[in-house]
């Protein structure tokens, strides 16, 4: 029985020896992209090492930068192009910085869950160090604005003067209380309620979708820090005006006196007129 | 109502003759049997006019609402002394408004409830029936008044001497005209045409950021950037609000691509940086919502919106014209300047605008 099994794969293996002999066409080409690896991966790895001995002092190491290209690749190469370039559905990322992607993915913004109006806020994807992988690739495709500096982040600011400004240059679209507000065609302006210092600051670094850019020669960055002040103020203390019904000003306000103060008087009047038992 | 007279009814007791109508038919359908006055229906115990009980528990309970009343005043007087306005804290305000208010506003509504209640539930419940009065005086009445104002146009001659009655109503006309032509006043000091037509903006004016004054440099203005733009002397205007109402611009930066400029207005804009009046033609709210990906400008209060690559022409909402545009361009050493003036006057329609 063993011997009959050794025959017959002893035969196997001679028609495969003789086909073999034959070389099949494709091997020139499997030959070759096996070369090219093995130069190109011994290339990059050289260079990277090279490159991360120089810039040991970087915050952004090139092993976060591959990590990153690893991320986008896998996350957001179909909408914006597997050389971060742009596509038909999605723009460029070159030259948009870290704070851009620190600030959709941080909040949550990107990856884009549908096409829609724009882009909402959904739970975050990815952790922090993944984002910053994220951003650091981004980064090294062109220089834009980088994350601010953790001093213009602590709301220790001129909170009056911050609302002056929130108020000439923000308060149009986001509310004088920062509580958002409607665009054209299903577009709004998020709440700022709850949002981090760091994404305020970027979101008025890098103009997330339809919101105008203001860089720092525009609005300074420690007015920016003073505007984080006054919202950060907002959100401390308690509006001595009593109950804020989402600080939407004469809609939310006016609903409730239709509601409930005319509700209140109709309640009074057919009490007064009703017969006794 | 002349053959009413005779009967002179007394107050109270008015009755119009019924009688039957005489008018034709004609094609509308006229009911056999008219609806009837059901009267009044019939009187109905309450609870408390049945059982001693129940009149005893509602006039406790009235007696309640009044002492209820007396508390919530005191707790009134006892939260204004417990939660005292501190300076500078804005909370410590709401405490004190809040309970402040809810102490008086329960005082007073429970002395209400309670007077309601003690009218609907003890106080006596029979229905009446008041007749409506006539409102023509007695015949009497009427004969003494004429005969008063007889006496009156006799004994002053005002029927008899023309001379006089006639200057005296010219005098009660003449009277009155001062108080005419001071309406004058409502109207504008200055001819719009000049107050509203021109701003503070002219050749060479420097653009400046609100609120701070800063000259802008035209590199600065980075692509999808929106400035709110106030003329550099603003500052030292002495009517420095009424002046911003008219000069405030805004300044944007776009792909020079995606303008389409009207002939004429080429050079109007800087490699893509425009600016435009903030005041909206509609009523005059500050247009300043600017989507930088579809380069709408949407005005708050009436959804205007205005499309900025087409030389901000309405797409949508009330407005009826283009946001007047300010001619721009750099000076020698890089900062925005303007060529000129607006070309139109800025903000909503007035009479004077076309002359």
């Amino acid at each position: 029985m063993i011997s009959h099994k050794t025959a017959s794969s002893s035969g196997r293996s001679a028609k495969k020896s003789k086909r073999s002999g034959r070389r099949s066409p494709l091997a020139t080409v499997s030959l070759i992209v096996v070369g090219l690896l093995t130069t190109g991966g011994a290339y990059a790895l050289f260079t990277s090492t090279a490159t991360a001995d120089t810039n040991t002092a970087s915050s952004t190491s090139q092993s976060q930068v591959n990590e990153g290209k690893k991320l986008f690749a896998a996350n957001c190469a179909t909408c914006h192009g597997m050389a971060a370039s742009g596509s038909s559905a999605g723009p460029s990322l070159i030259g948009v910085g870290s704070a851009a992607v620190d600030f959709q993915v941080g909040t949550g913004r990107m990856p884009l869950a549908a096409d829609g109006p724009q882009a909402e806020q959904k739970p975050v994807q990815f952790t922090n160090s993944q984002t910053q992988a994220m951003a650091a690739y981004i980064a090294s495709l062109g220089t834009g604005p980088s994350e601010p500096a953790s001093k213009y982040l602590k709301a220790d600011g001129n909170a009056a003067k911050g609302a002056e400004l929130f108020r000439i240059n923000c308060a149009m679209c986001h509310n004088v209380a920062g509580a958002g507000g409607a665009l054209t065609e299903g577009k709004f302006a998020p709440s700022l309620k709850g949002v981090s210092s760091k994404h305020i600051y970027e979101a008025m670094l890098t103009g997330p979708q339809n919101m105008p850019v203001f860089n720092d020669l525009n609005i300074k960055p420690q007015e920016k820090a003073d505007i984080i002040t006054y919202l950060k103020y907002l959100e401390k203390n308690p509006s001595p005006g009593g109950f804020q019904l989402g600080d939407l000003g004469p809609v939310s306000e006016g609903l409730f006196i239709w509601i409930f103060g005319l509700g209140a008087i109709v309640a009074v009047t057919v009490w007064l007129t009703a017969r006794s038992n | 109502m002349a053959d009413h007279d005779d009967e002179a009814p007394a107050t109270g007791s008015a009755v119009e003759k019924s009688e039957p109508q005489k008018i034709s038919a004609g094609t509308a359908v006229i009911p056999t049997d008219p609806f009837e006055n059901p009267g009044e229906p019939p009187h109905r115990l309450r609870i408390t006019d049945k059982d001693p009980a129940e009149e005893k528990k509602a006039a406790r309970q009235v007696s309640t609402l009044f002492f209820l009343s007396i508390i919530f005043s005191c707790l009134a007087v006892a939260a204004y002394i417990a939660f005292p306005i501190k300076e500078g804290d804005t909370g410590s305000i709401r405490l004190n408004n809040l309970f402040l208010g809810l102490g008086i506003a329960l005082g007073l509504l429970s002395i209400g409830i309670g007077a309601v209640h003690w009218s609907k539930t003890l106080m006596p419940a029979q229905e009446i029936t008041e007749m409506r009065h006539l409102t023509k005086g007695s015949d009497a009445t009427r004969a003494k008044a004429a005969e008063v104002f007889e006496l009156g146009n006799k004994e002053s001659g005002f029927g008899r001497r023309s001379l006089i009655r006639n200057s005296l109503i010219g005098a009660m006309v003449a009277f009155v005209l001062p108080g005419v032509v001071i309406f004058r006043d409502l109207g504008p000091k200055v001819d719009p045409n000049v107050v509203l037509r021109h701003t503070l903006w002219k050749k060479g004016m420097h653009l400046t950021i609100d609120p701070t004054g800063t000259r802008i440099k035209a590199s600065d203005v980075t692509l999808g950037s929106a400035f709110h733009v106030i003329p550099e002397s603003l500052l030292k205007s002495d009517d420095l609000l009424e002046e911003k109402a008219k000069a405030a611009v805004l300044l944007m930066r776009l792909n020079p691509d995606d303008l389409h400029e009207p002939k004429g207005r080429e050079n109007w804009q800087y490699n893509g940086i425009v600016a435009y009046s903030k005041i909206c033609t509609h009523v005059g709210c500050p247009v300043a919502l600017y989507e930088q990906q579809t380069h709408h400008l949407l005005c708050p209060c009436h959804q205007s919106t205005f499309d900025v690559t087409e030389n901000c022409k309405v797409i949508f909402g009330p407005a009826s014209r283009p946001l007047p545009q300010l001619p721009i361009t750099v000076d020698a050493d890089g900062y925005l300047v303007a060529q000129s003036d607006f070309h139109e006057p800025v903000g909503p329609s007035f009479w004077e605008r076309d002359r």
